[in-house]
């Protein structure tokens, strides 16, 4: 069948089974390939993107349940060349090591500063705690996040 | 040009990295490629008697590997007992056994159910235990994988004169490493040879293997190392097995194949750290003097050697601690199981051996009614002291002030002095662990590796620098990069850093054992320094301008590139026959303090604040730097208090994230890390290694906080709420 949804601002009319995974008809069909596996069962995080502004776990979410929704993965944020501030806080301040979780970690963070643009640590753990990381201790995403939102509110 | 080591330089794969652009192995895609999958075992043990495919099941486009495709049926790392492919045996409950390979995903996973393995059960041989007892021998003649013995002075028989004698048994489970890429390796054959690339730490180790299985020459195989996505020892050895399953496929298939693990067959297959147990009898005066120790080691290798000897080895140097000992003895005995192979985990048989004595140590004080940390600053090594080997520490020892700062940081004296605070049911307490950790290979390893490095000079006053140390997250680009820019007097964003692939790199070494940085960052150092000095005598020698002459060398093969090779400290003597000398050229030194709160009624366990004071030498990039340290020691945190591999029959029965729990953002506590750099002169600029010492202190902090808490006695990791209800029960309570 049929899907149409928006995604990092495009609108796709797409064929595909309705219940093919998100994750799947991004990483394959689209080639946004930021948006990375970790476990296939909604417990790391590593797959999430904002459905109407919202983190899911793209694993989870059947391509037939966007229909007519915006989707936005890390591509959507800012190229290599043109970061977000809140990518380049990520990189200054620490917050990526091996970068496996960074795409899905940063989406969960952009949903908190839409929402609360100066987050406390408390919010802001709260906020990526269905974010696994392995590699950082969290400590240097929370300054991160911190740090990201600070240079929003400079530069938005 | 300023220096730019000891900046926090931002990680130069970091852009790629947020943005989504930076190319893991399961991004790649290659014209024709197929699916690959492996067909394991269920059983711990058994005799294999064959191998059925369903006749019933539409086999067309489908791949089938079986032990008789394989060239050579071992796996070459220390030993060569581990098939690449099961043939007659089973010796553990994932052991692979066949593979597959189709282009549609869908009907690779139906084919994976229509083949059966014929297996005869045999008892299993499944803890440290049954394999000592050797009722069933699994490797002959004793089920022993390794046995070492170190001496120092009047050996560990000394204990028995001493004033005050402490026994304890301490223990440890296993531990998955978690890396949230799992492993994957994507395979073709060619004109060439074989080429592989994927998510791997040892670029060389693959090679060898490739190597070895197939019968081929050096140039004959191209390992090259994807976007990492972690590591932490679990992508050291193992990838190498994954690279010759997917190459298997794929010269069978004639098409690329690529083969990616799901988190399941991940967490069953991979290695694991060794579970553990450690007995230790200590003697010292009733003034709380050390003198003497006897301490038994005894380590779960899992089905297959591995990298088991090397794993015992280093947990055995670090059996005594960082203290002064005069009387020592430390028996170490790893055992084969039928249970996965256990490999390299960060911190590679150390986080084991200081769990225990830091226990120790903890006992030793109550036992003598003194403060903890008053008995171990002590007994601190201080320079020119003697180590366990008989190693006389000559340099960077910054142990005594990484204590003083983590506890006035942390406030230790005072919160420890008050004792436990009771709120409601919930109580608070504070511990702390002091320790040491080994930089770069035990013993002669780095004098047998001969690692080598090559820096590149290119036009415009650029350089690039080649090893095969991998980045998997640490940095090393970014560091590698900010050493050879200073060595050669330019800007760290005019040096590159090249890809690690065996076919443009010299062998570096395996990125392992915290060498990184102190070891090949040295060779870089020393490579990118010899072009510095090219340059300068080509500007001279023709008259020519820097940048001129830069150019010039850049256009000469013959003079562009300096390839250098490690030469070991001299001074540094190693004996392997008696187990004495250098165990390791320098030491990272660590102070840990951990803030507990407990829930009395639940036991469950919160890390509310952590303090480490760690001396790594000169520090390269201190936010990268803080990064290993708090990563690490989450890490630990998590061997500590969450991570528990439950097993029945040789099989584990919690292989995902579901629940097999790592620590998230809530349960991390906050981090204070304070960098202590005592210098080390034969590291580059002064630093020594990071990335292991982390692991080795959380575990027995928090435990010596929660039983200030509580009053708990606990010699057991992990420790989970309904391990403390037990020791509770069994009034384990001071």
């Amino acid at each position: 069948m049929s899907v149409t949804l928006t995604v990092n601002g495009s609108l796709l009319t797409l064929e595909a089974p309705p219940a093919a995974r998100l994750l799947d008809v991004l990483r394959e069909r689209l080639g946004l390939t930021g948006t990375k596996e970790g476990c296939g069962e909604g417990e790391c995080g590593a797959c999430t993107v904002l459905v109407d502004g919202v983190p899911v776990n793209s694993c989870l979410v059947a391509l037939g349940q966007c229909a007519g929704r915006e989707v936005t993965t890390v591509e959507g944020l800012g190229d290599a060349q043109h970061l977000t501030p809140l990518q380049e806080a990520m990189v200054t301040e620490g917050g990526a090591q091996c970068g496996i979780c960074t795409p899905g970690m940063l989406l969960s963070a952009e949903a908190l500063l839409r929402e609360k643009p100066a987050p406390t640590d408390g919010e802001i753990r709260e906020a990526i705690a269905g974010n696994v990381c392995r590699c950082t201790g969290y400590q240097r995403i929370v300054n991160a996040i911190t740090e990201g939102a600070r240079r929003r509110e400079v530069r938005p | 040009m300023a220096p730019s080591v000891g900046k926090s330089v931002p990680r130069v794969d970091g852009p790629a990295k947020v943005a989504g652009s930076a190319r893991y192995v399961d991004d790649l895609v290659l014209p024709g490629m197929l699916h690959g999958a492996t067909v394991r075992s269920d059983v711990a043990r058994g005799r294999l008697l064959g191998v059925d495919l369903d006749p019933a099941f539409d086999w067309s486009g489908i791949t089938v590997v079986t032990a008789d495709d394989v060239p050579v049926n071992a796996v070459p790392i220390i030993e060569t007992d581990q098939p690449v492919l099961a043939k007659d045996e089973i010796r553990h409950a994932y052991e692979p056994v066949a593979l597959l390979a189709c282009e549609d995903r869908l009907r690779l996973e139906k084919a994976l159910r229509h083949v059966t393995l014929r297996v005869e059960p045999l008892p299993p041989v499944l803890t440290i235990d049954d394999a000592l007892a050797a009722r069933e021998v699994i490797r002959p003649p004793d089920n022993v994988f390794k046995r070492y013995l170190m001496t120092k002075g009047r050996g560990g028989a000394a204990v028995d004169g001493c004033e005050v004698v402490v026994r304890g048994v301490y223990e440890s489970g296993a531990q998955e490493h978690v890396y949230i890429e799992p492993n994957g390796m994507i395979a073709f054959w060619d004109d060439d040879g074989a080429h592989v690339e994927g998510s791997l730490q040892c670029p060389y180790y693959v090679q060898k293997g490739v190597k070895g299985v197939f019968g081929l020459p050096d140039d004959g195989v191209d390992v090259t190392q994807a976007v990492t996505g972690g590591g932490f020892g679990g992508k050291e050895e193992y990838p190498t097995l994954l690279a010759l399953h997917a190459l298997l496929l794929a010269k069978k298939s004639g098409r690329p194949v690529k083969l990616i693990y799901g988190r399941q067959e991940d967490v069953e297959a991979s290695t694991k750290r060794h579970p553990s147990r450690v007995e230790i009898a200590s003697g010292c005066d009733r003034d709380g003097t050390l003198r003497s120790v006897s301490i038994r080691v005894l380590f779960d290798g899992g089905a297959y050697v591995t990298l088991t000897p090397v794993v015992l080895s280093r947990g055995a140097l670090h059996a005594c601690g960082a203290y002064r000992w005069e009387d020592v003895t430390v028996e170490a005995i790893a055992v084969a199981t039928n249970t996965p192979p256990n490999g390299a985990f960060r911190g590679f048989g150390a986080p084991q051996t200081v769990w225990a004595i830091e226990r120790h140590m903890d006992r030793v004080a109550r036992t003598l009614g003194i403060d903890p940390m008053e008995l171990r600053r002590k007994n601190l090594l201080r320079l020119g002291d003697t180590t366990a080997t008989g190693q006389t520490l000559k340099e960077s020892v910054g142990v005594q002030e990484c204590v003083e700062k983590a506890m006035a940081a942390s406030g230790f004296t005072q919160k420890r002095a008050r004792g436990p605070v009771v709120t409601g049911r919930v109580a608070r307490g504070i511990g702390a662990s002091v320790f040491l950790h080994g930089a770069g290979f035990t013993g002669s390893g780095e004098k047998y590796l001969k690692g080598r490095v090559a820096v590149d000079l290119l036009p415009g006053s650029r350089a690039r620098v080649r090893t095969a140390s991998t980045d998997i997250g640490q940095g090393t680009e970014t560091v590698f990069r900010q050493i050879a820019a200073d060595a050669l007097g330019v800007a760290v964003d005019a040096v590159d850093f090249a890809v690690p692939s065996t076919r443009h790199v010299p062998d570096s070494g395996p990125t392992v054992a915290s060498r990184t940085v102190m070891v090949v960052g040295s060779i870089v150092e020393k490579a990118a320094s010899a072009l510095r000095v090219r340059v300068g005598e080509e500007a001279t020698v023709s008259g020519v301008s820097r940048e001129a002459a830069w150019d010039r060398l850049a256009a000469d093969p013959g003079r562009a590139t300096a390839l250098v090779q490690y030469e070991p400290p001299p001074g540094v003597v190693w004996d392997d026959a008696t187990y004495s000398g250098d165990a390791y050229p320098a030491y990272g030194w660590a102070c840990d303090v951990a803030e507990v709160e407990v829930d009395l009624d639940t036991f469950e366990t919160k890390v509310t604040g952590f303090w480490a004071a760690v001396d790594v030498g000169r520090v390269v990039n201190p936010i990268l730097c803080a990064g290993q340290v708090e990563g690490g020691t989450l890490q630990a945190i998590g061997w500590a208090l969450t991570e528990k591999l439950v097993t029945r029959d040789g099989k584990i029965l919690n292989p995902r994230m579901t629940n097999y729990i790592v620590p998230t953002s809530l349960d991390a506590p906050p981090f204070t890390t304070i960098l202590v750099e005592a210098p080390y002169s034969r590291g580059p600029g002064g630093a020594k290694g990071v990335g292991e010492l982390p692991m080795d202190g959380g575990a027995p902090a928090v435990a010596a906080a929660i039983e200030h808490a509580t009053g708990l006695v606990l010699d057991r990791v992990p420790l989970l709420p309904e391990d403390l209800f037990e020791a509770s029960l069994k009034g384990d309570a001071r």
